[in-house]
């Protein structure tokens, strides 16, 4: 019960911030996507505010995946795909030409739908990103910033004993904040989450939902789910997409209670999707 | 009755059986119980209870004949004594066959007043065309005309045999046609029986091949002990003093062992790196309309002959690599055109495909989402190939450079033109070595008897050939298998 309240404390404090309104971090503007020949979004504008938690959601096929790759160009592996209108990362197009692909992607960090730590030991997989990007000077500094990933993914407690075997070998929910951890690791601005909990049990997702919510207060978050209730959960705008559309855009609060469309409504409620 | 016409019989039985049992099944089905199996299962379990049986029975029968035949002929020639005119058993028993053959072929006249005597015979039999060897007995000729007479009886009762087995096989599958008989799985059941058969067949071949040269190989280590074989250095075989008093010939294999890997080891230099780079292009870069235009062209190399690659080495890179090497030192050419470079590096062009294709498929299923991880983080497509996709791969790579290893020790052709045939013990990549294949070719297209020495050492160098990449194989697979449990 205490919980309670105070989780509807801390969401009125939410709904306080976002209708003071964050900066603007990532913006869209009229963003196509084609696959070949098949158009998956058509024209969608959206905007993510800065430190908050900006949930996708609607039918499978509606696009938001889609979305959430073309905004670290994750796009760009797919051969044949083509994404058009503008995307912009602190004002500046994320598509322009000059723009170095590589350096966007350690700014605006991704996790998976399902865990894919590297068939490499638990203190390497975070290592990773901080090695190719010279982050650490000498190994003090990269275990300095392995711990402090491990701890922000709240993992560590868990592994400290065990830093130097394989990722693979740990359960699911952990590998996922594994590769949560391992993301931090580049310190990026911006975190994209493609479901990352589908793949896990509801106690893991609890965890990874937990943690999501702690990482607000430093990073900018997009999430892709499935999970109603996670949305409501974990995110302070929700996006709603349907058949490569956006639906409607709003507060989490204001969206789950009285959506304008009547679209959000019957999915929220479950008559579609 | 020849055996050809009984198993025409017997499918024609078969066959027949086939129709009639789906006939059957039809006319029972259209109760209120739902039919088990379809029609056609019925007729084939009829068609398979006929057939089946009447086969093996006349494959066993047919293979129990022959050996009672040589038996009972065996028993009636006469006690082998020192003055026996023919070398050995078999031969004698070779001509009475022979003989027996040609016998079939005289008319029922001729045959009623056969001459007595070989001599009187063969010329007979001659214009009949069957040709004897000139040391025929008498004494072979009532043998081969008991041997005939045992034929013909053998050939029939198991003729008929076979044939009441096809009709109680069809009368049997008939008599079970019934709408939830269960026609359809022991159709299943057979099939399985049929393929188990067909690996088995595979397996015993293997078997069949080591055993046959395992024999020969020992009869060889009765004369040479596999000390001097293993562990000599020198190959000398002497041909021209083979069976003159007192040489024996040396059988070292060190040298020829040496120049295999030797040869081996330049080939894969020059295949690995070639080969896998190609493979990462193909698998990582290389758009789809590249890659489906690019891998087939790459496969191609693997389907030129390798004597083909044989007369290229000989007739092209051997002279290009020799005026090369005399270019560059102004005169003296310190490479041969048979070395084991020539060899070395067409026997790495002919791998290149294997290398690559292999490696094309162990890079192809590093799961994609590892390549994403790697991707998002802010790593360029050669960081991730170099620091994730590669280690992830190198078990699989590891096993298939074995795979790939183990053909270049067993190739023969390239290195028969290009190696040399000279059994040097050197380092020196720039002179002519032999392989163990080479060696292989040579003994045993000599002009030497049989059971000599120099003829039965192929047979050992063969059986260490065959152990050699028995060996990597497994240890590649060994490799291949562990690396697959890493991802499924």
């Amino acid at each position: 019960m205490n919980l309670m309240t105070e989780r509807n404390l801390e969401k009125a404090v939410n709904d306080k911030m976002s209708a003071q309104g964050n900066a603007i971090k990532m913006q869209g503007k009229d963003v196509t996507v084609h696959y070949g020949d098949k158009q998956a979004l058509f024209g969608v504008s959206l905007d993510v505010p800065e430190k908050m938690v900006t949930a996708l959601i609607g039918p499978s096929g509606c696009g938001k995946s889609t979305f959430l790759r073309s905004l670290n160009r994750m796009n760009d592996t797919i051969e044949g795909c083509k994404v058009g209108g503008l995307l912009t990362l602190d004002d500046e197009d994320i598509y322009n030409p000059k723009i170095d692909v590589v350096e966007l992607r350690a700014r605006v960090g991704m996790v998976f739908q399902k865990p894919n730590p590297f068939p490499k030991s638990i203190f390497e997989n975070v290592a990773y990103g901080p090695r190719i990007h010279g982050l650490a000077k000498n190994r003090q500094q990269l275990d300095e910033i392995v711990e402090k990933s491990l701890r922000r993914a709240s993992l560590f407690e868990e592994v400290k004993d065990r830093l130097h075997e394989a990722g693979t070998g740990l359960s699911g929910g952990q590998q996922q904040r594994l590769c949560i951890a391992r993301a931090i690791a580049v310190s990026p601005e911006v975190i994209l989450m493609d479901e990352p909990c589908s793949a896990l049990d509801p106690i893991a997702t609890a965890k990874v939902e937990e943690l999501i919510d702690e990482l607000r207060e430093n990073y900018t978050i997009v999430i892709v789910t499935h999970s109603m209730q996670q949305a409501a959960r974990v995110s302070q705008r929700t996006a709603m997409f349907h058949l490569g559309n956006l639906v409607e855009v709003g507060d989490t609060e204001m969206m789950f209670t009285s959506p304008t469309e009547k679209r959000t409504q019957d999915y929220i409620t479950g008559r579609f999707g | 009755m020849s055996i050809f016409m009984v198993l025409v019989i017997v499918m024609a039985i078969a066959t027949a059986g086939y129709f009639i049992g789906r006939q059957r099944a039809v006319s029972k089905e259209g109760g209120n119980v739902k039919p088990h199996s379809l029609p056609h299962y019925h007729g084939w379990w009829v068609f398979l209870a006929s057939a089946l049986p009447a086969v093996l029975f006349i494959a066993v029968w047919a293979a129990a004949t022959g050996v009672y035949l040589e038996r009972s002929a065996i028993a009636e020639l006469p006690t082998r004594t020192a003055d026996t005119v023919i070398a050995s058993q078999s031969l004698e028993l070779g001509m009475v066959s022979g003989i027996a053959r040609g016998l079939d072929r005289l008319s029922d006249a001729e045959r009623a007043n056969l001459p007595q005597t070989f001599a009187e015979l063969q010329p007979l039999l001659a214009s009949k065309g069957v040709a004897l060897a000139t040391e025929g007995q008498d004494y072979m000729i009532p043998i081969a005309v008991e041997w005939n007479r045992n034929t013909a009886w053998a050939s029939s009762v198991g003729g008929i045999v076979a044939i009441v087995l096809a009709l109680a096989g069809a009368v049997f599958g008939l008599s079970g046609v019934n709408v939830r008989a269960r026609a359809r799985n022991n159709v299943e059941r057979i099939i399985l029986g049929a393929l188990i058969a067909a690996s088995g067949i595979a397996i015993l071949t293997t078997i069949g091949i080591i055993l046959s040269m395992l024999f020969q190989t020992i009869t060889f280590f009765q004369s040479v002990s596999p000390s001097t074989f293993f562990f000599g250095t020198v190959w000398d075989p002497r041909f021209a003093a083979a069976g003159s008093g007192g040489s024996q010939g040396q059988f070292g294999l060190v040298p020829l062992l040496a120049g295999t890997l030797y040869i081996a080891f330049v080939a894969m230099l020059f295949a690995v790196p070639v080969g896998l780079f190609a493979a990462i292009y193909m698998a990582e870069y290389a758009s789809r309309s590249v890659r489906s235009v690019v891998k087939p062209l790459l496969e191609v190399l693997a389907g030129i002959p390798t004597i083909v690659y044989g007369f290229f080495a000989l007739v092209t890179v051997g002279p290009f690599l020799r005026d090369l090497s005399a270019a560059l030192s102004g005169g003296y050419a310190f490479i041969q055109a048979q070395s084991v470079l020539t060899a070395g590096i067409v026997m790495g062009v002919m791998l290149i495909p294997f290398v690559s294709s292999l490696s094309d498929d162990i890079i192809t299923a590093v799961p994609g989402s590892l390549r994403d991880g790697s991707l998002g983080l802010g790593s360029t497509k050669s960081e991730t190939i170099r620091r994730v996709v590669l280690p992830a791969a190198l078990p699989g790579i590891v096993g298939a450079l074995l795979l790939t290893a183990s053909r270049a020790i067993g190739e023969t052709m390239i290195v028969v033109l290009a190696a040399g045939v000279a059994a040097n013990l050197n380092i020196n990549p720039f002179e002519a070595m032999t392989t163990i294949t080479v060696k292989i070719v040579n003994q045993l297209t000599g002009d030497l008897e049989f059971n000599s020495p120099q003829t039965l050492v192929a047979f050992a160098l063969g059986l260490t050939l065959f152990f050699i990449t028995l060996a990597m194989n497994i240890f590649a697979l060994y490799i291949v298998r562990k690396y697959r449990e890493q991802y499924e």
